[in-house]
């Protein structure tokens, strides 16, 4: 599999795990109007990682369709970052994971907008426009979180200090990403860190929010070593595949 | 959760094309008005209905009450000649 299919993955997997992740809220929301945005953001999401897949199964060209790459890879295959992965325990644990994919992604996609690859720059410029809504809401969220109650405060507090250490590795290119760097395919992800820091310091500064101390960092979901919630989540995902393999939709 | 705790009432109002007026679309349930602007988005306008939003508290709305309804309104029902049908309306002007 060349770098750039590899990269596509990375890219459509964040998407399609976090989208899941988020779909599993679906009619379990706290209220109806939350539960209708927050499966919005999931349908974006979904309809993001679609285009990718499409497109990176046409470039690797081994008559695979973009659902096959979805649908029937294992876990080893799938390259998504591991905070995507990561359970929803309550709502401000969905939230804070929600809003630290939002930072990334718009800085991500801003950067990726100026990629060489016509493809990725196109994909970019489209998902911008749902990116910037998705981090305004869970900016927000932040924010309220944090000048609401002393549990509300705790639980947003609590959650980014579970969640900080699967930040670091969607800041740390993958083999794929540093061979694509020089073509000026891939972006770097440095830029995207220094940005995301700024941004994740102003929102904390407004929710009242503090960075934890403790910056031991896991990484391993872009090389395929998934956390032990992945495979409970494939067996969902792929459940219709590996039980009816010739079905289509 | 149950039906409490869901912040105050929203009513919510959409253009659907400049220029036109903002018609009452429904209500949502927010904490703040960021929160109320953005469930209205996500509640009233995925199917593309409009191209702008607004919100209203609904404890902001000043009602008419039901029981006094006809002294608001009944006076109005024999009084036809307000009405300005005897015009003709040019073709030009599509609402009216």
């Amino acid at each position: 599999m060349e770098a750039k299919v590899k990269y596509y993955l990375e890219i459509a997997d964040n998407a399609f795990i976090l989208s899941h992740r988020l779909s599993e809220c679906s009619s379990n929301g706290p209220f109806l109007e939350e539960d209708l945005a927050g499966t919005n953001v999931a349908l974006d999401l979904i309809g993001l990682a679609e285009s990718v897949y499409n497109e990176a199964a046409k470039i690797n060209g081994k008559g695979q369709s973009g659902d096959d790459l979805a649908y029937r890879r294992d876990e080893i295959d799938y390259r998504n970052c591991l905070l995507t992965e990561q359970p929803n325990t309550d709502f401000a644990f969905i939230m804070t994971r929600q809003f630290f994919m939002d930072v990334y992604n718009y800085y991500f996609f801003t950067e990726i907008s100026k990629s060489s690859d016509e493809f990725l720059k196109a994909m970019a410029s489209k998902s911008l426009k749902e990116v910037t809504y998705h981090l305004r809401r869970s900016s927000e969220w932040m924010i309220r979180f944090g000048g609401g109650t002393e549990i509300s405060k705790d639980k947003a507090q609590k959650a980014v200090n579970t969640l900080w250490k699967y930040t670091g590795e969607l800041f740390t290119p993958s083999p794929c990403d540093n061979e694509l760097r020089e073509s000026r395919i891939s972006v770097d992800l440095n830029t995207v860190k220094e940005l995301w820091d700024q941004k994740i310091s102003e929102i904390f500064y407004l929710a009242h929010l503090t960075k934890p101390e403790n910056n031991y960092q896991m990484i391993g979901g872009k090389s395929g070593v998934h956390s032990e919630h992945m495979g409970y989540m494939l067996a969902e995902i792929q459940f219709l595949t590996n039980k009816y393999s010739d079905a289509k939709w | 959760m149950g039906t409490e705790n869901q912040g105050a009432v929203w009513e919510v109002f959409i253009q659907s094309k400049p220029g036109q007026p903002y018609k009452h679309a429904g209500s949502i349930h927010a904490y703040d008005k960021e929160m109320a602007i953005e469930n209205a988005r996500d509640v009233y306008t995925r199917r593309n209905e409009g191209i702008s939003l607004w919100v209203v508290p609904a404890d902001q709305i000043v009602a008419v009450s039901s029981s006094e309804s006809s002294s608001f309104f009944e006076p109005a029902d024999d009084k036809v000649y307000r009405h300005p049908t005897f015009y003709d309306l040019p073709d030009g002007v599509k609402q009216m």
